[in-house]
């Protein structure tokens, strides 16, 4: 409730700071006769030339001087903010190429849509193994709380933000999300949501360490 | 402060709460009982104080205590917490997180972690300390627990409550290999984390048998209550966290113990949306559980569909048939259910085990003139300093029993005299004074006269009862040698003198006396060692509260009547709490719920049981039944407690209410029955879902609701005289379960794998062999031989968990058979 009232408030402040100016656009006319004037005067002021002559400069830039403004999707992306949160990404560890995924589930625990499920076991090297990992895209809004939490910076938004399908289970699994083995080299450290921030050194308090 | 006087109460002031305690009382025990929160890791209640964590210090009366061992005294007031103590605290904690691994991540532990909310109830946010850290490596301990040191804390619970709670002992400490501490801390930092750091830094735990494998039950009551994530079963370990699961209260559906656990659910997998029960759960500080308990839950009828053409056949075979033949291991709710189906058709009812019991039940209420036993066995484990067990494998039937065994000697200083055919190594060293006698077979009557003879009141006894006690006493002459101390006088010459002296000497002498020795032919009777009056005066020295548990074997005896009515007179004669123990899981509500008959030849329909037409909860029968962790309902447990048990799994099939409703006397569902249950014999009206299933902060139960033992006429409460009925054979079997074992749910469930084979002794498998054929009247079975390394003796133990050997009519009236045997 507080919430809400408090929100209630800045909306009243706001609306009394706001302070428009009126054009001034002179006077409309009243009568038959000056508002048949007005038209023709408009119309033979050759403003309509004028624009005209905007868009046939543009056109002449784009088509012979290579000044083209529009980008040709699908050939064409535009670059997308790191902290567009689109298809996640599973990220490798980039010296052993191991997945950096721990199966911690705090991804799972913290989905609000609940769309996170993963299975995970005790493997031969005596480790947690992810088994299994799936985020059902149907139902995720790509709220970035899953990356935020991730302790191991494994999870995280990707750009891909091109998800129609007949089926979005088609980058739903572990295998689709987590970075090529022979695309290592190309994989980015995360620079968005949930990622170290540049000072994080700064806020911590160091262990005492008796080695 | 006023003074509460009399009944043994005291009031104190904790935190600024008044609380009234009993007397002695552990001020950390009063506290949880009125609310009050003081940290403690190490202690565990019904255990004895192990003071690793020092934790819970408090001041009381300005005195620095531990709550966890300081007892009560009237008009104390205990300061929780100050300044210093804070300070303590806060630097125990911040010892604790010292290389600890942070690797909560993928630690099972994560989430209900005591460190983990410790660490931040305290609020611990530096790391002052430092110490080099040892290479410490995880391990598999059994079959069922895996240890990583590294995680942990050594608060010792999991010793204390094998120890204390368990009885098998079989964790201690053993050396960690870290380094010293620092001498210059000891001044610089706060007294007890010192203290607690010195220790922890010395010792890991390590099975006490001195190798790397743990010589135990497998109950896995260490898992239990390990605070941290040092200690989790194989099958668990890494599969899930703990908050993915949902808790599921029940009533572990395996012995009549009928223990309050919570079955934890989730998905099976990403593919299967199938819940499935990832592990069982108890509140430990209140109820211990057994292997079968713990480890035995995936039992469900899995392949169970809707299958109307054999609903149909069984309502058909149900009206063809001349009787039903079932189990104790339904609900008191499908008992009912079988009771209206005999009172409309016309079945007969056949149970085994319910029989023998109910028997026995009705020959004990016709001596007494109540229906039930009056001991409590929760009681008994708080109070009681002397328990005899008669007629039991407690370690097989009824593994709680056990538990209140070993935690009378080692909480309440008690003494136990543990009776029967078979010796049990276990048992016998549950504690100093303990004393396994092995009877002879069928000799429980002699052993229930003794016990008459010895502790009786002889004023409650009938005449008749006391003749023939005396009868049966002899006085025998003994003569022993005692040593006294004989007065001589010597004649001393002085020598500086010449004077004779005359001087008294005291000199040791050895005389031999006769003394008049008072001896019972019962002992003989039963076969009791030569030692045992000696052993029976010395384990009575300053006890006070006296508990009998009998078992399955007085139920399944020849000479079951006169048992009965021996316990009877025990329990009005003697001081002795009595409590009977039903031979399987809900062997008491169905034997006050359903009248049942003899066996009898026909067409008959068998409930997880040998029948012409099969209803199966093991997916086996004709039409397919709900498993206990399929269904709700209620079940009677040996503390006469009606408790609910729920529904963890779904379950896509018929269940006997369905049957019920095709034959037009069902209702809409199992449990509209539970509020139908008898109040005649005990029961109450209550509707289902008005039956809770937890414990209060101050351990009492609170479960379901207690059964009214019920007045009836005494009929026959004179016993009769002994009779003998030895058995001389070459070789002697005894129906009983492996340990883990109970039923053929238990052999269903992944993690228990005690198969259906002869058990035996170490030195009588040397004889047997690996593989025998065992003919029992003609039917021969090829078994097995394992060793059970803590049996001694010659008896040999069948089992019969597997319904399809149908060993009970093999064994009849008797849990003790002749038969004969040949290698394969």
């Amino acid at each position: 409730m507080a919430h809400i009232e408090e929100h209630k408030e800045t909306h009243t402040v706001q609306k009394e700071k706001q302070n428009y100016v009126m054009l001034d656009l002179g006077k409309t006319p009243k009568f038959g006769m000056p508002a048949f004037i007005q038209v023709v005067k408009r119309s033979l002021s050759l403003e309509l030339l004028k624009g005209l002559g905007v868009t046939f400069r543009e056109m002449i830039n784009a088509l012979f001087k290579g000044k083209m403004h529009t980008t040709k999707y699908p050939f064409e992306k535009l670059p997308i903010s790191p902290r567009y949160r689109a298809i996640h990404e599973m990220l490798r560890l980039l010296e052993s190429g191991h997945y950096r995924c721990i199966g911690c589930g705090l991804c799972e625990k913290i989905c609000i849509s609940n769309c996170i499920a993963m299975e995970t076991r005790y493997d031969e090297n005596q480790r947690k193994e992810v088994s299994q990992y799936t985020i059902n895209f149907g139902r995720c809004i790509f709220c970035g709380y899953c990356a935020e939490v991730c302790p191991e910076l494994a999870i995280v938004h990707g750009g891909r933000y091109e998800n129609a399908s007949e089926q979005r289970a088609g980058f739903s699994l572990f295998e689709d999300m987590l970075t090529p083995i022979d695309k290592l080299k190309e994989q980015k450290e995360f620079a968005g949501f949930g990622s170290i921030s540049p000072n994080a050194d700064e806020n911590i308090k160091k262990t005492p360490l008796a080695y | 402060m006023e003074e509460i006087e009399n009944n043994g109460l005291i009031s104190l002031t904790i935190d600024g709460k008044r609380c009234v305690a009993k007397e002695g009382e552990y001020i950390l025990n009063i506290a949880r009982a009125n609310g009050i929160f003081i940290p403690a890791i190490c202690y565990l209640t019904r255990c004895s104080p192990t003071l690793a964590c020092r934790l819970c210090l408090v001041e009381a009366d300005g005195k620095r205590v531990y709550a966890c061992n300081a007892k009560a005294k009237d008009g104390m007031n205990v300061v929780v917490s100050n300044e210093e103590i804070l300070e303590e605290r806060r630097a125990i904690m911040q010892v604790y997180d010292v290389n600890h691994p942070l690797q909560c991540g993928v630690c099972d532990k994560s989430g209900e972690c005591e460190l983990q909310n410790y660490t931040l109830e305290i609020g611990v946010d530096e790391q002052p300390y430092k110490i080099a850290d040892v290479k410490r490596e995880s391990s598999n301990w059994s079959s069922v627990l895996h240890y990583d040191p590294a995680l942990c804390i050594v608060c010792e619970r999991c010793i204390t409550v094998c120890k204390d709670m368990i009885g098998d002992s079989a964790l201690t400490t053993g050396p960690r290999g870290g380094k010293g501490l620092d001498k210059e801390l000891k001044d610089t930092m706060p007294k007890d984390a010192y203290a607690m750091w010195n220790k922890l830094q010395k010792s890991v735990i390590v099975p006490s048998n001195e190798t790397n494998q743990t010589n135990c039950s497998d109950c896995g009551e260490c898992i239990a209550v390990c605070p941290v994530g040092a200690l989790v079963s194989r099958d668990f370990m890494y599969t899930t966290n703990s908050w993915e699961l949902s808790k599921i209260p029940a009533t572990c559906a395996h012995c009549s113990s009928g223990c309050q656990i919570y079955y934890e659910t989730k998905p099976t997998g990403i593919a299967n949306r199938d819940e499935k029960i990832y592990r069982v759960t108890n509140e430990w500080n209140y109820v211990s559980l057994c292997g079968a308990g713990r480890f035995g839950y995936d039992f469900e009828n899995r392949t169970a569909s809707k299958d109307a053409n054999a609903l149909k056949k069984a309502v058909a075979a149900i009206k063809k048939a001349d009787a039903v033949r079932f189990n104790s291991i339904i609900t008191n709710e499908e008992a009912l259910m079988l009771q209206t189906l005999k009172e409309k058709f016309g079945l007969k009812l056949l149970n085994s085990d319910a029989k023998a019991f109910k028997d026995f039940m009705t020959y004990f209420s016709n001596a007494k003139g109540a229906t039930l036993w009056d001991g409590n066995i929760r009681t008994m484990m708080q109070e009681s300093d002397f328990i005899i067990s008669v007629g039991s494998a407690i370690r097989h039937d009824n593994p709680n029993v056990r538990y209140l065994f070993n935690n009378i000697q080692k909480l309440n200083k008690g003494a136990g005299l543990y009776f029967h055919p078979i010796g049990d190594k276990v048992i016998e060293n549950l504690g100093k004074n303990v004393a396994c006698i092995a009877n002879k077979i069928n000799s429980e009557e002699a052993v229930l006269y003794w016990i008459l003879d010895k502790f009786a009141d002889k004023e409650k006894l009938p005449a008749e009862v006391k003749d023939y006690l005396a009868s049966l006493s002899t006085v025998t002459k003994k003569t022993i040698t005692e040593t006294i101390m004989e007065d001589i006088i010597e004649t001393v010459i002085d020598e500086a003198t010449g004077e004779s002296k005359e001087v008294t000497k005291k000199v040791p002498k050895k005389v031999n006396k006769e003394i008049e020795v008072n001896t019972s032919k019962l002992l003989e009777m039963f076969g009791a060692p030569n030692d045992f009056a000696d052993t029976v005066e010395k384990f009575l020295a300053k006890k006070e509260n006296f508990s009998l548990v009998v078992g399955e074997d007085l139920y399944f005896h020849p000479r079951s009547k006169n048992l009965a009515i021996l316990v009877a007179l025990i329990e009005s004669a003697t001081p002795f709490n009595v409590a009977i123990i039903p031979p399987k899981t809900n062997s008491l509500g169905v034997s006050l719920i359903c009248d049942l008959d003899d066996e009898c030849s026909g067409y008959i329909v068998g409930y997880n049981e040998v029948g012409d037409f099969r209803l199966s909860a093991l997916g086996d029968g004709d039409l397919d039944m709900p498993a206990m962790n399929q269904q709700e309902g209620t079940l009677t447990n040996m503390h006469k407690r009606v408790v609910p048990t729920n529904a963890a799994l779904s379950y896509n099939g018929y269940t006997l209410n369905d049957i019920l409703n095709e034959l037009g006397i069902g209702k809409r569902l199992t449990i509209d029955w539970t509020k139908e249950l008898p109040v005649k014999k005990g029961f109450e009206a209550r509707e289902f879902d008005s039956l809770p299933n937890g414990y209060n902060n101050d351990g009492s139960e609170n479960r379901g609701y207690g059964l009214k033992s019920q007045r009836v006429k005494i009929v026959e409460s004179l016993p009769k005289e002994i009779s003998l009925n030895e058995m001389s054979a070459e070789l002697i079997a005894y129906r009983c379960n492996p340990q883990r074992q109970f039923n053929e749910f238990t052999a269903t469930a992944h993690q228990i794998f005690e198969p259906f084979a002869l058990y035996v002794s170490e030195e009588k498998a040397d004889e047997l062999g690996d593989r025998v054929v065992i003919d029992l009247e003609g039917t021969e079975f090829v078994l097995d031989v394992k060793i059970d390394n803590r049996m001694s003796g010659n008896i040999v133990k069948l089992p019969d968990f597997k319904h399809s050997f149908e060993i009970y009519k093999f064994f009849g009236q008797n849990r003790f058979k002749s038969i004969s045997i040949r290698k394969a």
